[in-house]
């Protein structure tokens, strides 16, 4: 794994510092080659010599990990601190060079599919877009599996729950034209396009559904990114699906179960706003039910 | 919470809101005036327009307080769903009966 000792600090070395910074390089790919851990850790100090000059860093890391599934422990690795290094960085490095039977779930790498989704210091967040330099205080890590879901193995959830939500929540599309219609002439500026889009972003990497606190106490809820996705399509102009759409979510554990703590949004990755979505819904489903569309 | 309850905890709030400033401005007049409870009773008793004002608000309160206590047991309390029901039932008649109660005992002449 060359890119967890070399680009980064090569891309942050001052002009002085390139020499040095290209010879440590070589130095990890040459500890990438023969696995050695004591080279590695030297390399590290090196780097931080001279891309350290600005953020002052330890030169190791006390990473805590979850190992085993609903009943584990939380073991502790020590890893070579690096700039811009990433939490997905630490648990690809204890699985590559101290640990290959440590268990995680990852990508893409760079904040796409939503797949590396962690608990990091005890907040649910996308490890490959969380610097360590941010989170790590005192360069201390604890990383563990997504809360509010079953936990396969380590650091790896059971995402099955999460998705049969998102279904119960009629999230797919319905459409009402064919391919031989026309296609649909959709104004971005409308108020209906502009809700719609403004939830449209959400990958369900399930950090909202790990940060709340609604979930957590009731098992039925179907949570902030099932609720978005049904916010998002009842403004769609297109969809046909509305009125068993608003009937899904008006049940028990619908919208009308979220207490509005706005967990989700404050660690929403994508920054999308989850409770306004689902304040949305509740609007919504309201003006159906006194109009006798929806019955509870 | 299905939507059912959501629209009558919001309409009952709805309802509650204007009573409560008029009943908290109530209590600062008396206050204020030193009045007694002879006074206080001498111009509500026989008043249809304060009978019908707080046997308003006790309805609200009943409801509304009925419907958080069931989301209270639902979330937190290990009891099923109907039974949680029935708690909540028992409890908003419980406050009718004692609001209502103290309505009569104020209006009634």
């Amino acid at each position: 794994m060359a890119w967890i000792i070399a680009p980064n600090g090569r891309a942050r070395a001052t002009s002085d510092d390139a020499a040095n910074t290209s010879e440590c390089d070589e130095n990890a790919d040459a500890a990438r080659l023969c696995g050695r851990w004591s080279h590695l850790v030297k390399c590290a100090k090196q780097s931080q010599t001279t891309a350290g000059k600005k953020v002052e860093m330890n030169s190791e890391l006390s990473v805590s990990l979850w190992r085993g599934a609903r009943h584990g422990r939380y073991e502790t690795y020590r890893v070579p601190q690096r700039q811009s290094q990433t939490v997905l960085d630490v648990v690809t490095f204890v699985q590559r060079h101290i640990d290959p039977t440590l268990s995680y779930r990852f990508a893409c790498r760079v904040g796409v599919c939503g797949s590396c989704a962690m608990t990091v210091n005890g907040k649910p967040r996308w490890t490959c877009r969380t610097h360590v330099a941010k989170v790590a205080a005192g360069g201390r890590l604890e990383i563990g599996p997504l809360a509010n879901l079953p936990v396969i193995k380590d650091l790896a959830t059971d995402m099955r729950l999460f998705f049969e939500k998102w279904q119960q929540a009629k999230g797919a599309f319905v459409p009402t034209k064919t391919r031989h219609d026309a296609i649909a002439q959709i104004k971005p500026d409308t108020p209906a396009r502009q809700a719609a889009d403004a939830a449209i972003e959400c990958i369900n990497c399930g950090v909202c559904y790990a940060a709340c606190d609604t979930v957590r106490w009731n098992s039925d809820y179907l949570g902030p990114a099932a609720l978005t996705r049904a916010w998002t399509l009842v403004n769609d102009a297109r969809d046909g699906g509305n009125n068993a759409r608003l009937q899904a979510v008006a049940g028990n554990g619908g919208c009308h179960a979220c207490h509005s703590h706005q967990s989700c949004q404050e660690l929403c990755p994508q920054a999308l706003n989850p409770t306004a979505a689902i304040a949305g819904l509740k609007r919504r489903t309201a003006m159906a039910y006194l109009n006798g569309e929806i019955t509870p | 919470m299905n939507v059912r309850l959501y629209v009558w905890q919001r309409a009952t709030a709805a309802v509650m809101a204007p009573l409560v400033v008029v009943h908290i401005a109530i209590i600062f007049y008396a206050s204020r005036q030193g009045m007694s409870a002879a006074d206080v009773l001498a111009r509500t008793r026989g008043s249809i327009a304060w009978a019908a004002f707080y046997a308003l608000f006790v309805l609200a309160v009943s409801i509304h307080a009925s419907i958080g206590v069931r989301n209270i047991l639902t979330e937190w309390s290990p009891l099923p769903e109907r039974r949680a029901d029935a708690c909540a039932v028992f409890f908003g008649l419980v406050l009718a009966a004692l609001g209502l109660r103290a309505v009569a005992a104020v209006v009634l002449p």
